[in-house]
C-alpha cells in the first residue's frame, strides 16, 4: 500500500497509478461473464438465446460504464477492484433470478428479474449520486446524530405496520401499496455512519477511563451506556420483528466498531457475553427462534412430513457437487418461496457447483478485503471507522445468509448482497460500495506535498 | 487503530473460511447421502423427465408415457387395460414410487441399467432424447383376458403358465385397480388412500402375494408322495381306509365332505375323483411328516426366494407336525398355504412329466430401439416327481375332469386334467370357503397350459362342487384361450 510506506520525493510527484484502466478492463469481464451466463441459461432452458440478450448486455454495459465514468470523474484514485466485483455479483444475481423466474414450479411466477434490473439501475444511480454529491466522506460526519435518529426510526417502523402473511413470520417490511421496502437494509449504512461519528468523539473516554479487573478493562457505567442501549435495541428488534439476522448484524457492527475505536479487547468480551446472554434469553422464550435452531440441528427429517427449506437447500448444494449441473439445469426451485432471495445461494451451489460457490464466496471475501484495506489505508479516524464498519457489515451479512443456507449457522433470513432479489438490498449495497470507494479515493490519493508521508492521519 | 482493523480482517476471513469449509463438506462429503435421501425429489424428477420404456404384452405395450409437461414432471405413466394388467405391471407413481415389474425392471425401464450405458452415451452424443428400454412379458393377452372376464364380480386370482417352459401366460387378480389413477403427483392422494382403505384390497396381488389354504388340490402332492414311496403302486387298487378316519393319536374323526359315497377303502384314483379326505389323510400320516415336507418342497413349497423376477410370497407346508397334523396338511388343511402361482406350478410339474420349470414373467429385456439385451431361457426348478408318477397323476386328473368333480373344465378334443378344492376359511370354518381349481390341458397341436384359479367364494356352498362351479369354468376359459387359437 502506498500510504503505509514512506515515499521519497523523487518518485511521488508523478503519483502512483490510479488504476482506472485496470478497473475498466475488469469491468469488461464483469459484464461479459453474466452476459455469457445469461446466454447459457437461455440455451439450457429454452434451447435458444434469450430474446433480450443484446439489450441486456448493452444495458449492463451502459450501467457499468456510467458507474466507471463517475468514479473516473469524482473518485479517480479509488480502489479498482470494488466496482467490478459489485458489478459482477449484481450481474450474476440477475441471471440467477431470471433463471428462477423461468422455473414455472415457483408460484407465484413473478417476473422478479425485470424488477431487480430496475433496482440495480436505481442502485447504480445512487452510486453515481454518492460519487457526485459526497465530495469527501468526512462530510457524512456532520450527519452523525441524524443518521442515528433515522436508523432508529427506520428500524422501529415495521413494528408499527401490520405484517402480511407473505412475510413469513418476520416483520421487517414496509408495505406501501404494491411496493415494499425493507428499511433494515438502509440502516446497514446509517448505523455505521452514526457509530463512526459517535465513537470518534467518545473513543478516548471509552478506551481510557476504565478500571482494570482480572486483566480486563472494565468500562465505567456511563460509558457502558451506549453498548447497553444497542444491545437492548437489537434484542427488541429480535423480539418485536422476529428478525434474528438483523439483530446479530447490528450488534456485530457495533462490537466491531467499538473494538476498533477503543482498541480494547474487553469490549469484545463484553459484547459477546451480552449478546450470548440476550440471545439465550430470547431463544428460551421465542418459539420462532427455537424452531430455527431446531431446524438447523435437524434439517433432514427422519421420515414422513414435509421437507424444510434448509433441507431443500442442502439437497440443492449436494446435487450440484463439484462442478454443478450447469446453468438452468438444476432443481433448486424445490426450495420454494424464498428461492430468489434468501436461498439463492442454493441455486448457485447447484448449478455452478462447489467451484462456482467458492468463486462467489471469494468475490465476497475480496470485496470485504478491499473495504478493510481501505480502512487500514484511510488517514482519518472517521473514515477508518466507517470503512471497517461497512466492510464488517457486508461480511457479516454474507456470513449470516450464506451460513444459514449452507447450514453452518441457524437460518435467519437475510439477503445475499447484490445477488439476491430485493430492491432495498441492491441499492443499499451500491451505496455502501460507493462510500467505500470515496474513502479509498481519499486514502489512496497521493499527498499534495512532496515531503515524507505520515503513516496515519493527524 | 490499524491493529484492531487487522484483527477484524482476520475475523472476516475466518467467517468466509468457515463458509468455504462448510460448502466443501456439504457438496463434497455429504453430497452422495443428500442425493440418496428419500426426501430429495430430484431422483424422481429426473426419472420422469424422459419417456420410460414400455412393458409389452403380446407385442403391444400396455404402458404409455404421457407428455404432461407438468410443474415438476415432464412425463407421466399411463396404462392400457390398467386394472387387467396391474398384477403384471404394478404401478409407477410420481407420488408413491413403484412396485412389481415397474419396480424390479426399473433399471431397464428408466434406462439406467449399466447394460444400456453404451447406447445412452451414444444417444447423448447424437443429441437424442434419453429413453428407457422395454420389457417383453410372457403374458398371453387372450389368456389374461379370459381369466379377467371369468373373475368379474368375484374375488380371487388366476395364474396360467406353460408347463414345458415356465412362461407365465396369465396373471389375474380381482378386484383390481387402475395404476394410471395413481401415476401422477396431483390429485392422486385421495385415490391412493381410498385404494389402501378399500376392504376388498384391490391393490393386493392375489396371484403372487396372497396365500390360501389349498384344500383338496393339495391331494395331488400327497398322491405323488404315495406313488413315489411305493405305498401305492396301482392307482386303481383299493386302499385300506376306514370312513371316517380317526386321526392318529386323537379322538377326532376325519370325515369326507361328500358323505359316505364310496370313500371306504377307495383306490386313490377313485379317491381323487370324488376327493376323499380320508384316503389322502391316512396316506399322508403313513408317509410321515418328513417325507411329506420333502415332497411339498420339491413342488416349490417353503421357498421364499422365488422371483419371476417379481418376488413371490412363499407357500407354506409346516416342517414340524405330529401325525394328526400331517394328515390334515396332506389334504391341504392345517397350516398349509399356497399362492395361486404355487398351485399352477404343481399342475404344471405334473403335466410336464414331473419336471417343475421355474416360472418367469419376463421374456426379454430390450433397449429403446428394441435390441435384445437379455433373453430368459427356461430353467428347471426341480424334478418334482418321476415321469412315471407324473403319468399316473395325469391319468387321475383326467379322470377327475372326465368323471369326477371337474367336469365343468372339459374341452372337446383336448386332454384336460384337473383337481378341485374347497378350502376351509376362518375359525371353525366359519367364513366362506375358498374354491380352487388347478388343471392342465394338452392340445393335439402340442400346446400345453397349466392353470390355477382360486375364488374367495361369495356364496356358502360347502363342498367341492363350489370349486367346480366357481373356479373350473374360469380355468377352462383360460386354457381354451391358449390352446384353441
Amino acid at each position: 500500500m502506498t500510504t503505509t510506506g514512506s515515499l521519497t520525493a523523487t518518485i511521488t510527484p508523478q503519483g502512483a497509478p490510479n488504476r482506472r484502466n485496470t478497473e475498466l478492463s475488469l469491468l469488461v469481464f464483469a459484464v461479459l461473464v453474466p452476459v455469457l451466463a445469461y446466454a447459457e441459461t437461455g440455451i439450457a432452458m429454452d434451447g435458444r438465446l434469450p430474446a433480450g440478450m443484446l439489450g441486456y448486455g448493452l444495458g449492463m454495459g451502459a450501467f457499468a460504464l456510467l458507474a466507471h465514468l463517475s468514479v473516473r470523474r469524482w473518485a479517480p484514485h479509488a480502489d479498482p477492484l470494488m466496482l467490478p466485483i459489485a458489478a459482477l455479483l449484481n450481474g450474476l444475481g440477475l441471471v440467477f433470478i431470471w433463471r428462477l423466474d423461468k422455473a414455472a414450479q415457483l408460484h407465484p411466477n413473478y417476473p422478479a428479474a425485470e424488477n431487480q434490473l430496475l433496482w440495480s439501475g436505481l442502485g447504480i444511480a445512487l452510486f453515481i449520486a454518492v460519487m457526485a454529491l459526497v465530495e469527501d466522506h468526512r462530510l457524512l460526519q456532520r450527519y452523525t446524530y441524524l443518521s442515528g435518529f433515522a436508523a432508529l426510526v427506520l428500524l422501529a417502523l415495521p413494528a408499527f405496520f401490520p405484517a402480511r402473511a407473505s412475510d413469513h413470520g418476520a416483520k421487517i417490511w414496509l408495505h406501501l401499496g404494491g411496493f415494499s421496502i425493507q428499511p433494515g437494509e438502509f440502516v446497514k449504512i446509517l448505523l455505521p455512519v452514526f457509530f463512526s461519528g459517535f465513537l470518534m468523539v467518545k473513543r478516548d473516554a471509552l478506551a481510557l477511563a476504565s478500571r482494570r479487573l482480572l486483566g480486563l478493562y472494565l468500562p465505567r457505567g456511563r460509558d457502558l451506556g451506549p453498548i447497553v442501549v444497542v444491545w437492548a435495541l437489537s434484542l427488541l428488534i429480535l423480539v418485536f420483528e422476529t428478525d434474528l439476522g438483523t439483530s446479530i448484524l447490528f450488534f456485530g457492527i457495533f462490537v466491531v466498531m467499538l473494538y476498533v475505536a477503543t482498541e480494547r479487547t474487553s469490549w469484545v468480551v463484553f459484547g459477546l457475553l451480552m449478546a450470548g446472554l440476550g440471545f439465550w434469553a430470547v431463544a428460551l422464550t421465542e418459539g420462532h427462534v427455537q424452531s430455527r435452531i431446531h431446524e438447523w440441528l435437524h434439517p433432514l427429517p427422519a421420515s414422513g412430513g414435509g421437507v424444510g427449506q434448509i433441507a431443500q437447500a442442502l439437497f440443492s448444494l449436494g446435487a450440484g457437487g463439484t462442478v454443478g449441473t450447469g446453468l438452468g439445469e438444476g432443481h433448486s426451485w424445490l426450495i420454494g418461496f424464498a428461492a430468489k432471495s434468501d436461498f439463492i445461494l442454493g441455486t448457485i451451489g447447484e448449478e455452478l457447483g462447489l467451484a462456482g460457490l467458492m468463486a462467489v464466496l471469494l468475490l465476497y471475501a475480496l470485496l470485504a478485503e478491499r473495504g478493510l484495506r481501505t480502512a487500514l489505508a484511510a488517514r482519518d479516524p472517521f473514515g477508518k471507522l466507517l470503512a471497517v464498519g461497512l466492510a464488517a457489515a457486508f461480511t457479516l451479512q454474507v456470513f449470516i445468509v450464506a451460513g444459514g443456507v449452507t447450514g453452518t449457522i441457524p437460518l435467519t433470513g437475510m439477503t445475499l448482497p447484490f445477488i439476491a432479489q430485493g430492491g432495498s438490498s441492491v441499492i443499499t449495497n451500491w451505496a455502501l460500495v460507493a462510500i467505500l470507494l470515496k474513502i479509498s479515493d481519499v486514502a489512496r490519493r497521493p499527498p499534495p506535498g512532496t515531503a515524507v508521508q505520515p503513516n496515519e492521519g493527524p | 487503530m490499524n491493529k484492531p482493523i487487522r484483527r477484524v480482517s482476520v475475523f472476516c476471513l475466518l467467517l468466509v473460511l468457515a463458509l468455504m469449509i462448510r460448502a466443501n463438506w456439504v457438496q463434497g462429503v455429504d453430497a452422495t447421502a443428500l442425493d440418496a435421501n428419500v426426501h430429495n425429489q430430484r431422483t424422481v424428477i429426473e426419472a420422469y423427465s424422459y419417456p420410460r420404456g414400455d412393458i409389452i404384452v403380446g407385442g403391444q405395450p400396455v404402458t404409455k408415457d404421457l407428455l404432461v409437461n407438468g410443474n415438476r414432471y415432464k412425463y407421466r405413466r399411463a396404462y392400457v387395460n390398467g386394472p387387467m394388467y396391474a398384477p403384471v405391471t404394478g404401478f409407477s407413481s410420481q407420488a408413491y414410487g413403484s412396485n412389481l415389474l415397474e419396480n424390479v425392471e426399473n433399471p431397464i425401464l428408466a434406462g439406467t441399467d449399466s447394460r444400456l450405458f453404451f447406447r445412452n452415451t451414444l444417444d447423448l452424443l447424437t443429441g437424442k432424447q434419453k429413453q428407457g428400454g422395454n420389457v417383453v412379458t410372457t403374458i398371453n393377452p387372450k389368456v389374461q383376458l379370459a381369466g379377467w372376464n371369468g373373475l368379474q364380480g368375484k374375488k380371487g386370482a388366476a395364474v396360467a403358465l406353460d408347463p414345458s417352459t415356465g412362461q407365465i401366460l396369465g396373471l389375474v387378480s380381482f378386484p383390481s385397480y387402475d395404476p394410471t389413477s395413481i401415476a401422477g403427483i396431483t390429485d392422486v392422494q385421495k385415490t391412493w388412500v381410498a385404494l389402501n382403505d378399500d376392504k376388498s384390497q384391490p391393490m393386493l396381488n392375489r396371484a403372487l402375494r396372497q396365500t390360501y389354504p389349498p384344500g383338496s388340490t393339495f391331494k395331488l402332492i400327497t398322491a405323488a408322495a404315495a406313488l413315489e414311496t411305493g405305498r401305492v403302486t396301482d392307482i386303481d387298487a383299493g386302499t385300506v381306509t376306514p370312513d371316517p378316519y380317526p386321526l392318529p393319536n386323537t379322538k377326532t374323526n376325519l370325515n369326507n365332505e361328500a358323505g359316505d359315497t364310496g370313500c371306504l377303502n377307495a383306490s386313490i384314483n377313485e379317491a381323487l375323483r370324488i376327493s376323499c379326505n380320508t384316503v389322502f389323510g391316512k396316506l399322508g400320516a403313513e408317509i410321515g411328516t418328513d417325507r411329506m415336507v420333502q415332497e411339498a418342497q420339491k413342488f416349490g413349497f417353503n421357498s421364499s426366494s422365488l422371483t419371476i423376477p417379481v418376488g413371490v410370497t412363499a407357500s407354506n407346508y409346516d416342517t414340524k407336525m405330529d401325525l394328526a397334523q400331517t394328515a390334515l396338511s396332506s389334504i391341504g388343511q392345517f397350516d398349509t398355504r399356497a399362492t395361486p402361482l404355487q398351485m399352477a406350478m404343481v399342475a404344471g410339474a405334473i403335466a410336464n412329466d414331473g419336471s417343475l420349470m421355474k416360472p418367469y414373467l419376463v421374456a426379454q429385456e430390450r433397449s429403446a430401439n428394441n435390441t435384445v439385451i437379455s433373453q430368459t431361457s427356461p430353467q428347471q426348478l426341480s424334478q418334482a416327481t418321476t415321469p412315471d408318477v407324473a403319468a399316473k397323476l395325469q391319468t387321475m386328473m383326467v379322470n377327475v375332469v372326465q368323471n369326477g368333480t371337474g367336469t365343468t373344465a372339459q374341452i372337446p378334443g383336448v386332454q384336460v386334467g384337473g383337481k378341485t378344492g374347497t378350502a376351509q376359511h376362518g375359525v371353525n370354518n366359519s367364513d366362506n370357503p375358498y374354491a380352487w381349481f388347478v388343471s392342465w390341458a394338452k392340445a393335439p397341436n402340442g400346446k400345453q397350459i397349466a392353470v390355477a384359479v382360486v375364488v374367495e367364494s361369495s356364496n356358502t356352498l360347502r363342498n367341492d362342487i363350489s370349486g367346480m362351479m366357481l373356479a373350473a369354468p374360469i380355468a377352462k376359459a383360460m386354457m381354451q384361450a391358449y390352446i384353441g387359437q
